[in-house]
């Protein structure tokens, strides 16, 4: 059975599509069984969890963004609906 | 384990992977001889170089610093500086003899001009690759290495698939006493705190703060949307979305050990360890910044294929993208995209280094082999 999609870090919520996925296709992995809500390009990112407006997105257990939406589990997550952190001049609180 | 590799002996000690007879232009003005004198001698190694007058300060500085660099680099075996006149000639010769190799100068207007500069260049060079080709490999411990990483050509599967499998190498190269460079600095953006928190000393992580700070600002000054440049087209395209993921996805080339300095451009260093280098992010300013600190060898991921290497340093092209190693294959050194259907990360990792030692100890590179590499030395300030 070929892997799908790739998970980089346990506690990442979104997984990266290594093949094309179809809206309505299932991604399973182990425990975890999301129906993909829209179609997914190889590549891209999908939501493993339902992602509220300012959720921070986890990839390589490292936030990559802020949801820019309200983003549901198995939906599409890129450039319409992240927001990326580094243009708020943050790094003040990270030094 | 104790890893080895066959490389030639160096006047100050270091090892080179290869022998290169090299003819340097000081300046652009004496290109057409170099690339000439290229084709006449066999095996030799032109370095033009665009600019190299009107050129002031720190601009300069850090130009002349690159040159140097270049000819200092352990792949070189000796080196014939061409220059128009003869005190810039014997300036950047003599800042190449300090490395100990055979370096030759010739002043093209005190030589009677191109065609006798040609003449006397060939006699030069053919005693040169004499030289060189008779001089046999030894055995070296990998410490001896000083490697590059370096990416370009972005997609999703490099941050997946090819950048953790260099950082596997990279890793490897640290531990064994070797010293790696990573550079891109702008490619740091989104992930500097991460590099920060494994510096060796406040001083280092303070360093890489600035000179992502230095960056930013310089882009805003120029009116540079950095959320818009970076990811660029072709890395949206392919499924990046912000500039930490593509930064996190690149600073994993570079491997998890410790950051134990931040090198200014074309700066080498007599440390052992991971190093980064304040580099632009192109490919062929950042390679030449690499090759101008020493590094023998340079580990090159590309997603989507940027086929370009560094004529000093052999370069491997990785690719985890399997389209990419189908359909651009003459250019693909090592396919790691197995890692997208199951391969784990070492035995992808195990395959790499295993390339890297055979091109360590002659095999070329495809870039190599195809002449798909140059040399381009940075610029800060417009020519005067």
């Amino acid at each position: 059975m070929s892997i799908k999609a790739i998970i980089l870090h346990p506690q990442d919520n979104v997984a990266t599509a290594i093949s094309e996925f179809r809206k309505g296709e299932r991604f399973i992995a182990g425990e975890v069984s999301i129906k993909i809500e829209e179609d997914i390009p190889f590549g891209h990112k999908f939501a493993l969890i339902d992602l509220p407006v300012d959720a921070v997105i986890l990839k390589y257990g490292e936030a990559i963004g802020l949801a820019g939406a309200n983003i549901s589990k198995g939906m599409h997550v890129h450039v319409h609906n992240v927001e990326s952190q580094r243009g708020r001049g943050d790094q003040g609180e990270n030094k | 384990m104790n890893y080895v590799f066959e490389g030639y002996r160096r006047e100050d000690g270091r090892y080179g992977v290869r022998n290169h007879v090299a003819v340097l232009a000081v300046m652009d003005n004496v290109n057409g001889i170099v690339r000439h004198l290229a084709d006449l001698v066999k095996g030799v190694l032109p370095i033009p170089v665009w600019y190299g007058r009107g050129q002031f300060g720190a601009d300069d500085l850090m130009f002349r610093r690159a040159q140097k660099g270049i000819g200092n680099n352990p792949n070189i075996h000796s080196v014939l500086v061409i220059s128009l006149e003869k005190v810039s000639a014997e300036r950047v010769a003599k800042s190449i003899s300090e490395s100990g190799k055979r370096v030759e100068w010739i002043s093209v207007q005190d030589t009677g001009g191109s065609i006798e500069t040609i003449t006397k260049a060939m006699r030069i060079l053919l005693d040169m690759t004499l030289a060189a080709s008779s001089q046999k490999r030894e055995q070296v411990p990998i410490s001896e290495l000083v490697l590059g990483v370096e990416c370009g050509g972005t997609d999703t599967t490099s941050g997946i698939a090819a950048n953790p499998t260099l950082g596997f190498v990279a890793d490897r190269i640290v531990d064994a006493g070797g010293t790696v460079y990573l550079t891109e600095t702008s490619e740091w953006m989104g992930a500097e705190q991460m590099l920060a928190k494994r510096a060796s000393t406040p001083e280092v992580a303070n360093q890489i703060w600035a000179s992502v700070s230095r960056i930013e600002n310089d882009a805003l000054g120029r009116g540079v949307d950095i959320r818009g440049a970076n990811p660029v087209p072709d890395n949206i395209r392919g499924g990046i979305t912000t500039i930490e993921e593509k930064s996190l996805g690149a600073i994993i080339k570079g491997g998890s050990r410790t950051v134990e300095g931040l090198l200014d451009y074309a700066v080498p260093t007599t440390g052992r360890g991971l190093y980064l280098m304040d580099t632009a992010a192109p490919a062929a300013e950042s390679m030449t910044g690499i090759a101008a600190g020493g590094a023998q060898i340079i580990l090159f991921s590309t997603g989507q294929m940027n086929i370009m290497g560094c004529s000093v340093a052999p370069t491997l092209k990785v690719t985890g993208n399997p389209r990419t190693g189908e359909f651009l294959r003459d250019n693909v050194d090592i396919d790691v995209s197995d890692i997208l259907t199951g391969t784990a990360l070492d035995v992808a990792g195990e395959r790499l280094f295993s390339e890297m030692l055979a091109v360590a100890g002659g095999k070329y590179t495809r870039s190599e082999a195809l002449g798909d590499v140059d040399i381009v030395i940075s610029r800060i300030q417009p020519t005067v």
